[in-house]
C-alpha cells in the first residue's frame, strides 16, 4: 500500500459519463489531471473516442465519500425484514392481482 | 497474452498471511459464488500483489505496443490507412490509462508503476521487442499479435477483481477492430504485387511463433497459474487459449493465401469433439531469451519510453505549478 502522498503525482478524478438524454450519468472510471478542465478534456480523449456519451462529469476521488464494505450488514441488511415494501407481499382476489 | 512474464516467479510467494481467518473465509466465499471482489473489500494480500503485477504488466504492453506502430504512421501507405492507425494508436494509449487506473484502484501509485516499469522491475509482453521491419508488419501485428491479445483478453472480462474485469469490457470492445484492420490491410497487400506477396509471407514467417509465445508458457511450466486459476483471476489455461487461437487462426492464413510456417502443422480430427490442429514445438529458448532482455529492441523500446517520461517532466510540473498559482490567486483574491 502507497500511504505517502505524491505531491508531484496528479490528482485522481472519477469519470461519470451519461450516454445518451434521458439516462443516468454512469461512472466510467478514473484518471489523473492537474484541474477540472483538463480532467474534462482528458475524459473525452480517454472515455468517449466513439461516442459514448453525451454529457460527461467530473469529480475529484477525494471528495468522494463511500460506504464502508465492512458494515455492509447493518448498512443494507434492515431492508431484508421488511418485505411489505415489496409488491409481491400482498396476495389479492385473482380479479385485481394485475394492480 | 501481454501478461505472460506472470509466469515468472515474483519471490512474493513467502509473503506472510496473518489474515484474518473471518475475512478469508468471506473472501473465499464470494469467489465461489462468482461474485465480484471490489477495491474496499478486504482481499488477501497476495491476491493484491498478483493483481498488482498483472495489471501493471498489461498497462505497460498496452504503452510499451505503442512503440513498433508509431513509427509507421507517418509512412503509412495511404491517408486512410494513416487515421486507421493513428486512432489505433491512440486506443493502446486509452487502454494504458484503463489498466493503469484499475491497478491504482489497488493501492499502489501510477508514479511507482511508471517507475517500476522504467527500473526493469515491471515486465510487458516481450512480443514487443520483436522490430516492425516493413508495412506488412502492420497488418500482421494486427491480425495475430491484437487476435492473440483478445484470445486471452476476453476471459478477463469475467476476472475476479470488479475493476480489472469492467477495463476488459471496454478493452475488448475496442480492440476488435485492432484485428479487423490489421487483416484487411492485408487482404489488401495480397491483392498487390508478387513483392507485395511475398513482403506478407516474411512478416508472417516472422511473427507466427512469437505470438503463439503470447499465451506463456506451457501449463507444466507456468508458475503462478494455480493461484490465479484458484482466485478467478485466469479462467482458462495458456495452452487451452494457445490452441483456441491456433484453431481460429488456420483457416485465416488460407483464406489470405499466406503459409503458416511450421511443417508439423496438421488437422487432427481425432483431437477433441470436433478436431484440434496440431502444432510444431516452440523454442521456449527464444522466448526466455526475450523475455529477460535480449530480444532485438529491447533496449530500444525501454530507452524510448524513459526518455518519453523525462521529456515529458516539465509539461507535467509546469501543469501542476500553474495549477497551484492559480489556487493561490483565487484564495488571496476571496
Amino acid at each position: 500500500m502507497n500511504a505517502h502522498v505524491n505531491h508531484k503525482e496528479w490528482p485522481l478524478w472519477e469519470v461519470f459519463i451519461r450516454s445518451r438524454n434521458g439516462l443516468d450519468h454512469k461512472h466510467c472510471g478514473s484518471l489523473h489531471a492537474v484541474d477540472a478542465a483538463m480532467a474534462l478534456k482528458n475524459a473525452r480523449d480517454v472515455f468517449t473516442r466513439r461516442m459514448e456519451g453525451v454529457s460527461v462529469w467530473v469529480v475529484r476521488a477525494d471528495d468522494i465519500v463511500a460506504s464502508d464494505p465492512d458494515v455492509k450488514p447493518e448498512m443494507f441488511d434492515p431492508a431484508a425484514d421488511k418485505i411489505y415494501r415489496h409488491p409481491t407481499f400482498y396476495t389479492l382476489p385473482d380479479e385485481v392481482n394485475h394492480m | 497474452m501481454y501478461t505472460q512474464a506472470m509466469d515468472i516467479p515474483s519471490g512474493d510467494r513467502e509473503a506472510s498471511e496473518n489474515s484474518d481467518a473471518a475475512y478469508e473465509a468471506e473472501f473465499d466465499a464470494k469467489l465461489a459464488r462468482g461474485d465480484f471482489i471490489e477495491p474496499k473489500d478486504w482481499m488477501p494480500e497476495r491476491y493484491r500483489k498478483t493483481l498488482i503485477r498483472q495489471i501493471s504488466q498489461h498497462a505497460h504492453s498496452e504503452i510499451v505496443g505503442m512503440l513498433p506502430e508509431g513509427g509507421w504512421i507517418t509512412r503509412a501507405p495511404t491517408l486512410e490507412r494513416k487515421c486507421i492507425l493513428l486512432a489505433k494508436v491512440q486506443d493502446e494509449a486509452g487502454h494504458g490509462m484503463y489498466l493503469y487506473s484499475a491497478a491504482e484502484t489497488l493501492g499502489v501509485s501510477r508514479d511507482e508503476l511508471i517507475e517500476a516499469l522504467h527500473s526493469g522491475k515491471a515486465k510487458y509482453s516481450s512480443i514487443f521487442n520483436y522490430p516492425t521491419k516493413t508495412w506488412a508488419d502492420i497488418g500482421v501485428v494486427g491480425w495475430l499479435v491484437d487476435g492473440a491479445a483478445i484470445m486471452n483478453q476476453i476471459p478477463l472480462t469475467r476476472c475476479s477483481y470488479g475493476p480489472y474485469a469492467r477495463a476488459m469490457v471496454r478493452v475488448c470492445k475496442e480492440e476488435s477492430f485492432h484485428q479487423r484492420q490489421g487483416y484487411d490491410l492485408l487482404l489488401t497487400l495480397m491483392k498487390g504485387s508478387t513483392d507485395q506477396r511475398a513482403m506478407v509471407q516474411d512478416a508472417v514467417n516472422r511473427w507466427w511463433w512469437p505470438s503463439l509465445m503470447m499465451f506463456g508458457p506451457h501449463d507444466s511450466e507456468s508458475t503462478n497459474s494455480g493461484d490465479s486459476m484458484k482466485w478467478g483471476i485466469k479462467r482458462i489455461s495458456n495452452d487451452d487459449l494457445r490452441q483456441k487461437f491456433v484453431d481460429a487462426t488456420v483457416p485465416q492464413a488460407k483464406l489470405l493465401g499466406v503459409t503458416l510456417p511450421d511443417p508439423d502443422l496438421k488437422w487432427n480430427p481425432a483431437r477433441g469433439e470436433a478436431g484440434h490442429w496440431d502444432f510444431g514445438p516452440i523454442d521456449w529458448s527464444e522466448f526466455w531469451s526475450v523475455v529477460n532482455g535480449h530480444g532485438e529492441c529491447n533496449a530500444e523500446r525501454l530507452a524510448d519510453r524513459i526518455k518519453a517520461w523525462d521529456d515529458g517532466a516539465w509539461v507535467r510540473e509546469a501543469a501542476l505549478a500553474h495549477t497551484q498559482k492559480r489556487r493561490h490567486r483565487d484564495c488571496v483574491a476571496a
